[in-house]
């Protein structure tokens, strides 16, 4: 078994080189403060120097970036309407999602593949255009509002608001939704179910009683998985939602690309991981839950 | 019954825009949602375009290189991961490995550019290679993990106990036992590379600009029916790659 070990290194060091370091640079900068310079902040870690450089560096770096940004009002809101989008999201795509996945568990065993074939290829469709294809439904002439004129009911208001990013977010991660739900409906016991009704549940109260227990490791799994990557988003508010709508992935893009301000970006980007780690742990224990 | 419509209205939903978007590609209109009757006139105006031409370019090499620098590093990480028990800091690596599967983004980006800039590295096409090939390499150790968890190990042991090095017994047993999910890692890897607008966005520079990155910025400026156009296409080659690796998949899929 030691030999299996080497195999391991070169991946290690890649992940370590091109992920842990990369992360930890965030936490460094969002300590450091903006200058007219490149690169546009300081402190510099000057090795050359050797113990003072790294002493002049440590005491170069400050809290300052992590005050401005507790007391700059829009930062916490755009940090509270993230946690708001990913929610509402999370809670609308357990609804239409568990539904979609418990129906397509109760086809036979041909049809079911197929029907997963059809969840899963939106997926690997472009995020991009997906959403994309959105903007032409919903803007003020667009499909949509042809669609209700025919119906003679009144136009609907929706590209560039929330709701349109609500639309999209539970838009792009329905499959993500779908997935790990169906994946633990499908491996039900139906005599459990049976076995519930002899005992005289009616149909309802066995699934309330039996299925749906049953099915939560998998709505955790698609919850998490929708949740997390929701709340940094940025294509979906950013093409459908309005210069109001606010979220930490439009904010970091936007303190990095257009105000150039990378100690702020590194920050908002710092504080949204904090947030996110609790349930990246929880996701990753049940990942490996799963696969052991 | 229930069921049935659920499962319609579901599909209903996941493909209606898809289809919306096909079908507009083939509108004569410059106005994209209104229809003028059926043309192909924006397919011309694409093969025209060589701004165009030369981001789809960029993003295949990309996808080409990064897909397969992740398969190779996640095959090593999967078979470490499934057959070394417990090592040092394999708690980290595994933390290492799933963190980004559900990473925002942005957040993988910026961190990646950060690294680019403290290297003193130039930002361009072999940035955003080596940033596609970290993130996807996540996906491709997830997928062949899963299968190599279920591989069995002991005709690898067999080959052993007939002279094979441990080397040999992999090339000549385990992987061939494992290569539907390598296939797939591959195809997953370079499906990801060619979809990413964020990190590509963070770690790309001048002279590599990737079709979504092209994308993105017409999108910016309205909908456009040659954007359509190149959807459609990008989305009948994913269609026609999905569907075949499924069904070349499928017959391993029924057995016990």
């Amino acid at each position: 078994m030691r030999r299996t070990w080497a195999v391991i290194l070169a991946p290690y060091l890649w992940l370590v080189l091109f992920f842990a370091v990369p992360m930890a640079l965030i936490a460094k900068l969002s300590l450091s403060h903006t200058v007219l310079a490149m690169p546009p902040y300081a402190p510099r870690l000057d090795l050359s120097h050797g113990l003072d450089g790294i002493s002049a560096f440590l005491g170069g770096l400050s809290g300052a970036t992590y005050a401005r940004l507790t007391q700059d009002r829009l930062y916490i809101s755009a940090y509270l309407s993230s946690l708001g989008f990913a929610g509402v999201a999370t809670a609308i795509l357990l609804l239409i999602g568990y539904p979609i996945a418990y129906g397509m568990s109760r086809f036979g065993a041909g049809a079911r593949q197929a029907l997963l074939l059809g969840v899963i290829l939106p997926f690997w469709t472009s995020f991009l255009i997906r959403i994309y294809a959105w903007i032409a439904i919903l803007k003020p002439a667009g499909l949509l509002n042809q669609g209700l004129a025919l119906l003679h009911l009144p136009p609907l208001q929706l590209l560039n608001t929330d709701a349109a990013v609500i639309i999209g977010l539970v838009y792009a991660y329905l499959p993500f939704m779908i997935l790990p739900l169906y994946a633990v409906l499908e491996k039900q016991d139906e005599s459990l179910i049976e076995a519930a009704q002899d005992l005289g549940c009616t149909p309802l109260t066995a699934f309330w009683r039996v299925t749906f227990p049953l099915s939560l490791p998998g709505l955790a799994a698609g919850a998490l998985l929708c949740f997390i990557p929701m709340v940094g988003e940025f294509v979906i508010p950013d093409l459908l939602g309005g210069s109001k709508t606010l979220m930490l992935g439009r904010t970091i893009w936007t303190e990095f690309f257009a105000d150039r301000d990378w100690p702020a970006a590194s920050a908002v980007a710092l504080a949204l991981l904090a947030t996110l780690i609790v349930p990246i742990a929880l996701f990753q224990r049940q990942q490996a839950k799963v696969l052991s | 019954m229930f069921n049935r419509a659920s499962v319609a209205l579901g599909l209903a939903f996941l493909y209606g825009p898809i289809v919306l978007l096909v079908i507009y590609s083939f509108n004569a209109s410059r106005l994209v949602t209104v229809w003028a009757g059926f043309s192909t006139r924006w397919y011309g105006a694409l093969a025209q375009d060589q701004q165009m031409l030369d981001a789809i370019w960029v993003t295949l090499r990309v996808g080409l290189i990064s897909a397969s620098l992740a398969t190779v590093l996640g095959t090593l990480a999967a078979v470490g991961l499934v057959r070394s028990g417990r090592f040092p800091g394999r708690t980290l690596f595994g933390g290492m490995i799933y963190a980004p599967l559900v990473l925002p983004e942005v957040i993988l980006g910026l961190s990646l550019l950060l690294l680019y800039v403290a290297l003193d590295l130039p930002r361009g096409f072999w940035t955003l290679t080596l940033s596609h090939a970290t993130v996807t390499l996540c996906y491709a150790t997830v997928v062949i993990q899963a299968r190599l968890a279920s591989f069995d190990i002991s005709l690898e042991e067999a080959a052993r106990d007939l002279g094979c090095t441990p080397l040999g017994a992999f090339l000549a047993v385990t992987l061939p036992g494992i290569a539907p999910a390598v296939a797939a890692a591959w195809m997953l890897a370079f499906t990801l590379s060619l979809d990413d607008l964020v990190i590509a966005s963070f770690t790309s520079g001048p002279g590599a600009t990737t079709l979504p990155m092209r994308l993105y910025s017409q999108v910016r400026l309205g909908v456009n029916p040659e954007i359509n156009a190149v959807s459609t296409l990008l989305i009948a080659l994913v269609a026609v790659g999905v569907t075949a690796a499924w069904l070349i998949q499928r017959p391993r899929r029924t057995g016990p």
